[in-house]
């Protein structure tokens, strides 16, 4: 104890005197304080040497650790550390890691993958990266879709059909769904009419009279419907018209709607507006073959298939 | 030399060197065994060869990579993460069980920083002498002997560290490959990162740090004081034996037996500070009950030495509790068990314990996992008919390639439909993944809530495991 006081009471100065007494307490850093600072100095130079560090010119200074990739165009590139270089080099890693799979995709077919254990559990997982990055903003991330946007493609009903060569038709070259607009052509009495048959077809409360009615105007000239969603009124897959007589509503949201008269009208909707919004582009040219394929296969059990 | 620290104020102060003189005793017996005990499963464990059929024949192997340890019999996956946390909580409960009763028994006797430490103070007092030599040593300028037996130690202690490392490595990888693949520059980058690290960080810890680790490091020696209650058995200096009226005093003539001592109203204690010079944190017991005081019992040993000795009753230094102490008349110590607290942690350890061994008792050969898939719930077909869809993970924990068939209870014959795939196989400690969809008429899909999905082991009906799984439909969702 006694040399603690004797420390706190002697008063150590850097020697300097201004203004007679005006003095400075020297106070030093603690000595890990102060090693510790040296060793970060030293760290710095290290990581100069290493990495990006300094400005120069109009660059920088690159350090000596770089980065060697493959770029989208297929050039081999060294760049000095960045972040992206380290990403593009990190994908180039993963894409030679799926490379194997990819081309067992490519040799063989739909059926074959399909039945494959091993290649069923990488469609399942690589398919499902594929479609949420491409398909998933409008088919949403299940495949469930969207009623009176974008088709489900949960359920078993296919609009351009199930099987995986349709599938691989629509995903490469995209499909155009058109339905034109009734209200310019027909009365509302008609379209009422129209509604109505469409409805007895789904075994939804409708009006008898109107649904008969509706019946002769559906085969008729007039408005010929039957032309596109044929004369059974099960829709003609080679171009892509609905079945009208199943529980599957695409454009019409029938299922929220409240009561038969609101279903009716839902259906009426569709019919006096008709619609052209059913685009889905073609993603051949944006997404490699055997991703394409992938997809087949993913979407194809998304909903069971044909 | 040894003061306590409490006497150095002022924030950084230096280390005092602490000099631990050898001792002999029950306490010093019991140290050594556990040592060697421990010592030999920690350093041996990885060279026990143990035959597999498709993993190096390794005993105890930690296989990362393959996602899987391997402890004899017993094959680990991360799925049973479960045994971990028991093993975690079974071991805090021991802890709280433990110190309850009998104080820091852990720090004292088992924690590794104390088998370190103990280990490299022998190889210290084996290089340099005893005590008086190493203090004398360390008092004495450089010099050719100084700087062989100094440098020697510090050689010796690395070596220990690399090899306490080596070691850890070895449960990692086939302990015998490792080892070659380590000195001809063929082992994993992460081989040589962590022997290095280990190796400095043993070094440090039971060579240059020591008891340091347990007064500024160690979160457990600080938690463990809150458990001490008054009838928790310590070591503890008998102060109104050895102190008595006058105080502690050294034996000279006229006072070196017990009647003359308590004549003159001394205490028994004959101030050799003996029981300073063995303490491996440096504290003095006499001074009472220290956050210091790792409860190792030298001190106990020490003192019954020179209490024989002298012929005076031995425990003037012993394991006993503050209230026992401070009792009018002290009884034998012993264990005081009968308190709630104790009781509790005593049953919680039985109960998770008997869980664990259950838990590994009982556990399939297969893991699976059932996952609804939840975008969307549920679909409605074109005839009406709902459909739920599930993922089916089945991981294969046994030893052999395995195929698994699924089916359903609580549904309809042929509602379930598991697509091209009615069973797989899969090798041992993979998954594997099924798609299974159920479909059910609307009139079906609104009575059932929930149905069982049965995976069952080809050829082992037995292991057959079922999980229950909803089922959804718009009639429960409007």
């Amino acid at each position: 104890m006694s040399e603690q006081k004797h420390q706190s009471q002697t008063v150590h100065t850097t020697g300097h005197a201004w203004d007679g007494d005006l003095q400075e307490y020297n106070n030093p850093l603690p000595a890990w304080w102060v090693y510790t600072f040296y060793a970060t100095v030293i760290f710095a130079i290290v990581y100069w040497t290493i990495y990006p560090s300094w400005p120069f010119g109009k660059g920088w200074i690159g350090g000596m650790s770089n980065i060697t990739y493959v770029n989208s165009a297929g050039e081999t590139k060294t760049h000095s550390w960045n972040t992206r270089a380290l990403l593009l080099a990190d994908l180039n890693q993963a894409a030679a890691a799926q490379k194997p799979y990819f081309d067992k995709v490519a040799a063989m077919s739909y059926e074959q993958i399909a039945k494959d254990p091993d290649m069923n559990g990488f469609i399942l997982s690589a398919g499902k990266a594929l479609f949420a990055d491409n398909c998933a903003p409008c088919h949403q991330a299940g495949g469930q879709g969207k009623v009176g946007f974008f088709p489900n493609l949960t359920d078993d009903d296919w609009l351009y059909g199930g099987a995986f060569d349709k599938i691989h038709e629509t995903l490469m070259d995209g499909r155009r769904g058109h339905m034109p607009a009734f209200n310019e052509v027909l009365a509302g009495e008609q379209i009422d009419q129209l509604a109505n048959y469409v409805a007895k077809q789904s075994g939804i409360g409708h009006d008898a009279a109107k649904a008969a009615a509706g019946d002769a105007l559906f085969h008729s000239e007039t408005a010929a419907c039957y032309y596109c969603h044929g004369a059974d009124a099960k829709g003609r897959k080679d171009i892509g018209a609905p079945n009208l007589t199943d529980n599957i509503w695409l454009w019409a949201d029938v299922p929220a709607a409240e009561g038969s008269e609101g279903k009716v009208a839902a259906i009426r909707g569709v019919i006096g507006n008709g619609l052209n919004k059913g685009v889905m582009p073609a993603w051949a040219g944006r997404l490699s073959p055997e991703q394409i394929k992938v997809l087949t296969v993913y979407v194809h059990e998304l909903g069971g298939g044909q | 030399m040894q003061k306590g620290l409490e006497d150095q104020l002022g924030l950084y102060q230096k280390r005092i060197p602490i000099f631990t003189r050898s001792v002999k005793g029950p306490f010093r017996r019991f140290k050594t065994s556990v040592l060697v005990l421990a010592f030999a499963i920690y350093f041996l464990l990885p060279w026990l060869p143990w035959s597999r059929l498709d993993a190096p024949a390794q005993a105890v192997l930690f296989d990362l990579p393959g996602r899987r340890f391997l402890i004899f019999g017993l094959t680990v996956y991360p799925q049973d993460v479960i045994w971990l946390a028991l093993l975690l909580f079974i071991a805090a409960i021991l802890l709280f069980f433990v110190t309850g009763l009998v104080g820091r028994a852990f720090c004292g006797y088992f924690c590794f920083q104390t088998l370190w430490t103990d280990f490299f103070i022998w190889i210290e007092h084996k290089v340099q002498g005893e005590r008086p030599a190493r203090v004398r040593l360390y008092r004495q300028p450089w010099n050719g002997e100084k700087l062989i037996k100094v440098g020697g130690t510090h050689a010796v202690w690395l070596l220990t560290s690399f090899w306490t490392a080596m070691s850890f490595v070895a449960y990692f990888a086939y302990a015998p490959q490792l080892v070659v693949d380590f000195f001809t520059g063929q082992a994993a980058a992460a081989a040589y990162i962590t022997v290095g690290v280990l190796t400095l960080s043993t070094y440090a810890a039971a060579g240059l740090m020591r008891e340091q680790i347990c007064t500024y490091v160690c979160p457990y020696g600080r938690f463990q004081s809150v458990m001490y209650e008054a009838e928790t058995l310590a070591v503890h200096y008998d102060a109104r034996r050895g102190e008595a009226a006058h105080g502690r005093a050294v034996a000279r003539a006229g006072q070196r037996t017990l009647a003359e001592r308590h004549e003159k109203g001394l205490g028994d204690c004959v101030d050799c500070g003996l029981c300073v010079q063995v303490c491996p944190v440096g504290i003095d017991i006499r001074d009472g009950l220290q956050y210091k005081c790792i409860s190792c019992g030298l001190c106990i040993d020490a003192c019954n030495t020179i209490m024989d000795s002298f012929n005076f009753p031995r425990g003037l230094i012993r394991y006993d509790s503050e209230k026992n102490l401070a009792a009018a008349t002290p009884a034998k110590p012993k264990v005081q068990w009968k308190s709630l607290k104790t009781i509790g942690y005593g049953v919680a350890l039985i109960l998770m314990s008997a869980y664990l061994v259950y838990s590994i008792g009982t556990r399939g050969s297969f893991d699976r996992v059932v996952n609804q898939i939840r975008q969307p719930l549920y679909v409605v077909l074109s005839n009406g008919d709902i459909r739920n869809r599930y993922q089916v993970r089945i991981t294969n924990k046994a030893g052999q390639d395995q195929t698994y068939l699924i089916s359903a209870r609580g549904i309809p014959a042929g509602a379930l439909d598991l697509g091209n795939f009615s069973e797989i196989t899969v090798k041992p400690g993979h998954s594997g993944l099924v798609q299974a969809s159920v479909r059910l008429s609307p009139a079906q899909a609104a009575q059932t809530r929930q149905f069982e999905l049965i995976i069952t082991p080809q050829g082992k009906p037995a292991e057959a495991r079922s999980e229950a799984v909803r089922f959804d439909s718009p009639a429960r969702h409007p």
